[in-house]
């Protein structure tokens, strides 16, 4: 029954991303570095001149926090937040 | 503890003065004349509670020391000449950082490597102006191994009262003569203890000044998260690069040593009721002096004797008072010319200063202060 | 459920009012502190019980940016500093964080002592190949070839291979990672705050400034996607292997982790052993 399109995958997280616009220097490491891709620079300039990055992606987070442990200069981090409404977890610090 | 009378040199009687007072934390690194000290309290302090280290160099030992007191120890550490000079960095980092730190020098003869095993007291001027930048020390001056021990408790209380570097200005002759040292029991014993505060961290700043323009202090793990840097800083403790702040920590640095000068300088005098001549002298060189006194008062010379015991900050305004009413001061030191200068400052046009200097390596003759004394005179 | 967290998780490490830093953007010493941050988390450290000495440099301001016990001291002297503060307070967990000159040039001779003694200090050493503060003049750990302001025309000095350096001295535990490779840093200084003695986390970083842009090697970024291609993991690699070219491979692992009674055990042994009843042991102030 090829036909038949199977079932997404079910996902226990979803992935948030917050950003400190004006703490960003432009570095590129969250952009390049985010496995999904879930990042891009945005053309708008924050108060520092630089582009921060934005979510071009926000569907493909996964809340790995990769982003927060490039960011030189702590202007991002992700968090999971499980799709079951347990308490949101940062998945960088577990050891 | 030891008490009671002992037969020691002033190396030995220094280290029992540190633990007299407490210390319970050496590091230092071997250097003749001053070696004993540590070596004493190597084998002391683990029978008592505390730490030695013999460190690479004089930079660690002086650094670790600095480590130890954040971490709440009472600390100290001992050189002489080259390692006096590599020191000084961290005598400008606990000056500036307000960290309380004993430091021993047993004078040689210098300049450089100079002679590692005979006396000098070129260093004075190095202890007061020997680090980068401006600020002020408290230096002690003994003569004899009681004071060695006496001055090392009273050097440890100062520099937790005024949270400056204390320096311990010896010499070769004072750290190596021997003489009986009376230890008394430690109930009578005077310390101070260090300025904690009772203020809970969130109103607590580390570099905010009480009445008398010293902070409190706390220790690594107590919970305050202090921070604290080599840079001109806030009262807060964080880097503050521009010259309101650094007028503002520096003037505070320099001003807690200088508005309490006069309770913290401190002379021995003798026989200078009806002198027309006072001679100046400290440490060894001192002991030597009073010969030449007794040989001039034998003469009918009006000739007594004012001893820096505190010689930084200098004791100015007794100095100031002496100009009044004599005719000159003769100063004895075993250099060419280092505290003659602060005589001759404060002496002014009111009195001559005569200096009768010395290369180091022996002591004065006390024929040589005659000598001088009798040319005050005139 | 409990509200989303909406600082970011390095906050609570950091002085906030002190931000922004000062470091460059594309400096990868940021990078370095997040794993940092995340390494205490999980290691479950109690924090008013760490304290973070610095010496002088860049690197030497993570002190100033911390919030814990922090001590920024005299160019080199922070790992002497690290070793009274350890010996008077064995409580303490001491980390060490500081660059590659102010550890390994002016600071070279007690990176050695500390590690033969076994010091139970937590040395992070960002090597960022130059020394940025003071304008990118050759560092002892600048490749051979590659341009300072103070080797205008390359450098010509054999550079110290820092794992070598740090394992012959007596390190217990050594590794090298690159600021590519975030979790692998957070694992490793999770790995050194439990170790007891002298552990040595040599962290390569893009210098964009003063290093790569002046040997014309790009910027942070390209820095970062450098060291994901010529990086191979090579845990437990010999030391003696692991030299660093100006272009060639990076080895990259844990490469040291052993086991040696610390500075402190070792005289207490000793002095027990000798002392008997008289010693009066240290458990600290």
């Amino acid at each position: 029954m090829p036909d038949v399109p199977t079932a997404p995958k079910a996902r226990k997280f979803r992935g948030q991303v917050f950003i400190d616009w004006d703490r960003c220097k432009g570095c590129g490491f969250c952009v390049d570095f985010c496995p999904p891709k879930v990042l891009a620079f945005s053309t708008d300039y924050n108060s520092h001149g630089y582009h921060p990055p934005f979510l071009a992606n926000e569907e493909g987070c996964t809340g790995c926090d990769l982003c927060g442990l490039y960011c030189p200069d702590f202007a991002i981090f992700g968090v999971r937040v499980p799709v079951g409404g347990e308490e949101p977890e940062l998945a960088s610090a577990k050891p | 503890m030891l008490t009671g009378a002992h037969f020691l040199d002033g190396d030995q009687a220094a280290c029992e003065g540190a633990l007299a007072a407490g210390a319970n934390f050496a590091a230092g690194y071997p250097i003749t004349p001053s070696t004993e000290i540590v070596e004493r309290f190597a084998v002391r302090v683990p029978t008592v509670g505390g730490i030695f280290l013999q460190m690479e160099d004089e930079l660690a030992s002086s650094m670790a020391v600095v480590g130890a007191t954040w971490g709440g120890a009472k600390a100290f550490t001992v050189t002489s000449g080259p390692g006096f000079s590599l020191m000084m960095e961290h005598v400008g980092y606990a000056a500036m950082t307000e960290t309380p730190l004993v430091l021993v020098n047993v004078q040689r003869g210098g300049p450089s490597t100079g002679l590692p095993t005979l006396p000098g007291q070129g260093d004075m001027m190095q202890a007061r102006w020997g680090s980068h930048g401006d600020y002020e020390i408290i230096a002690l001056c003994p003569n004899s191994p009681q004071e060695c021990f006496d001055q090392m408790i009273e050097a440890f209380n100062l520099t937790e009262e005024y949270r400056t570097p204390v320096l311990v200005m010896m010499d070769e002759c004072v750290g190596h003569m021997t003489e009986k040292v009376v230890i008394p029991p430690a109930e009578e014993i005077k310390v101070l203890p260090r300025r904690y505060t009772t203020l809970p961290p969130s109103e607590y700043q580390p570099f905010r000044p009480g009445p008398d323009g010293i902070p409190e202090m706390v220790k690594a793990g107590d919970g305050y998260r202090i921070h604290v840097t080599g840079l001109t800083h806030d009262e807060q403790g964080y880097p503050a690069m521009d010259w309101r702040a650094q007028h503002k920590l520096v003037s505070r640095l320099v001003r807690k040593i200088r508005d309490h000068a006069d309770r913290i300088a401190r002379c021995e005098e003798d026989g200078l009721e009806d002198a027309d001549v006072v001679v100046v002298a400290y440490g060894i060189t001192s002991r030597v002096a009073q010969r030449a006194i007794q040989m001039a008062r034998a003469e009918g010379l009006r000739v007594g004797l004012l001893r820096p015991v505190v010689v930084w900050p200098f004791p100015e305004r007794r100095v100031r008072e002496l100009a009044q009413r004599v005719h000159a001061f003769v100063v004895v030191e075993m250099n060419y010319g280092q505290m003659v200068y602060e005589v001759e400052r404060c002496a002014g046009d009111q009195a001559r200063t005569l200096l009768v200097p010395h290369g180091g390596g022996s002591v004065h003759e006390p024929e040589e202060i005659l000598k001088a004394i009798r040319e005050a005179m005139e | 459920m409990s509200p989303l967290p909406t600082i970011n998780p390095v906050e609570p490490f950091l002085r906030a009012e002190r931000m922004p830093h000062i470091w460059c953007p594309g400096c990868g010493i940021g990078t370095t502190v997040n794993c940092f941050a995340r390494a205490l988390v999980a290691s479950k450290l109690p924090l008013d019980k760490v304290a973070v000495v610095s010496g002088i440099g860049c690197t030497g301001r993570v002190a100033g940016y911390v919030h814990l016990d922090s001590f920024h001291t005299t160019h080199g002297r922070a790992i002497p500093f690290a070793t009274g503060l350890k010996l008077a307070r064995p409580d303490l967990t001491v980390v060490v964080y500081s660059g590659d000159g102010d550890l390994i040039a002016i600071g070279g001779n007690h990176f050695i002592h500390a590690a033969r003694r076994n010091v139970d200090i937590k040395v992070i050493c960002v090597n960022n190949f130059t020394y940025g503060m003071t304008g990118g003049q050759v560092a002892p750990t600048t490749p051979v070839g590659a341009t300072a302001t103070t080797t205008p025309y390359g450098c010509f000095e054999r550079p110290f291979n820092l794992p070598f350096l740090a394992e012959s001295s007596g390190a217990v535990y050594v590794a090298r990672w690159t600021a590519f490779h975030v979790r692998h840093i957070a694992h490793s200084m999770v790995e050194a705050f439990q170790k007891k003695g002298f552990s040595f986390i040599e962290i390569l970083s893009p210098c964009p400034t003063l290093y790569q842009r002046r040997n014309k090697m790009g910027d942070g970024l390209d820095t970062m996607h450098f060291y994901k291609q010529h990086s191979v993991i090579k845990n437990g690699a010999n030391t003696r292997d692991v030299d660093i070219n100006l272009q060639g491979e990076i080895i990259v692992g844990k490469f040291v982790d052993n086991e040696r009674p610390t500075l402190q055990q070792s005289m207490e042994q000793q002095l027990r052993q000798t002392l008997r009843d008289r010693y009066a042991g240290w458990g600290g102030v």
